[in-house]
């Protein structure tokens, strides 16, 4: 059998349920942080596959010129998101996300 | 071959997955993050975008690896390690409802003839794509010019945010 473009996806979809469970399950803030990245690696796979099986000849590349932009932008979140991260622990100690409640109405 | 190094893989990255979201140990979890980005590298491999696997090694696997690794370290006084929270079964449900969602919708798509592209199917072409990816990013008319340097602002914005934030205020 062959690879087609419906492995890719379902990888794809795969991670991106691992990550979204840990991102919605987790109390500490590092870890909540690496499953979004999983997230972004998933949806990075889905855009190469695209790129590489609609426009197979390496002449038209935006699914490529997208999944850098995506890896920049997941390159600022996660040192925006750690120092974040770290500043409030160094206000109260702990990083778990459900002590970080002072902004709850 | 290529299906051989696909299946592989894909074990490997979703095994490593999801021991990252199961694991008590956070530190051996941001250890196995870090061998599921080499793995996504190995996928672009079989996707012939070798530039991509280059630079998701490079800024995934070092650069974010290492950093997470540090605020592991910094932020180090979980004695509980890394437990769930409240919503851990409420989250599954959710997490499986997208998921079935998802493959139901790729599994019942027509894909044509994208699918079995022969272009797309065979090996991998012995050809770089680096200059492709920057004509496509930097063509005069329908390039990402403009993106690329708002792009280089952000990434800007978010080092002078990342270093006022973590600043001592106390010691200056």
């Amino acid at each position: 059998m062959h690879l087609g473009i419906e492995h890719y996806l379902i990888l794809s979809a795969v991670m991106f349920s691992i990550g979204l469970y840990g991102a919605l399950a987790k109390r500490n803030a590092v870890a909540i942080l690496m499953c979004i990245e999983i997230m972004l690696n998933a949806v990075n796979i889905a855009m190469i596959a695209f790129s590489r099986y609609v426009v197979p000849d390496v002449v038209l590349l935006t699914g490529h010129v997208f999944a850098i932009f995506v890896m920049t932008v997941a390159a600022a979140e996660a040192a925006v998101g750690l120092a974040i991260i770290i500043s409030i622990y160094r206000s109260r100690q702990s990083v778990d996300v459900e002590q970080a409640d002072s902004m709850k109405g | 071959m290529i299906e051989l190094a696909f299946w592989v893989l894909a074990l490997i990255m979703v095994g490593a997955a999801i021991a990252v979201v199961l694991l008590r140990n956070i530190f051996r979890a941001a250890l196995l993050l870090v061998l599921c980005f080499f793995t996504v590298a190995g996928i672009y491999i079989t996707l012939n975008a070798d530039f991509l696997a280059a630079v998701q090694v490079l800024i995934y696997a070092g650069a974010i690896g290492i950093l997470l690794i540090f605020a592991i370290m910094l932020t180090r006084n979980l004695p509980e390690g890394n437990p769930f929270n409240r919503f851990k079964v409420k989250a599954f449900v959710i997490s499986l409802l997208v998921l079935a969602t998802m493959i139901g919708v790729i599994v019942g798509t027509d894909w044509g003839g994208i699918s079995s592209n022969p272009q797309a199917v065979e090996m991998p072409v012995d050809e770089s794509t680096t200059s492709y990816v920057a004509a496509a990013l930097f063509d005069q008319d329908k390039g990402f010019v403009l993106p690329f340097e708002i792009a280089s602002v952000l990434l800007l914005a978010a080092l002078i945010g990342a270093v006022v934030l973590v600043r001592d205020r106390d010691r200056r």
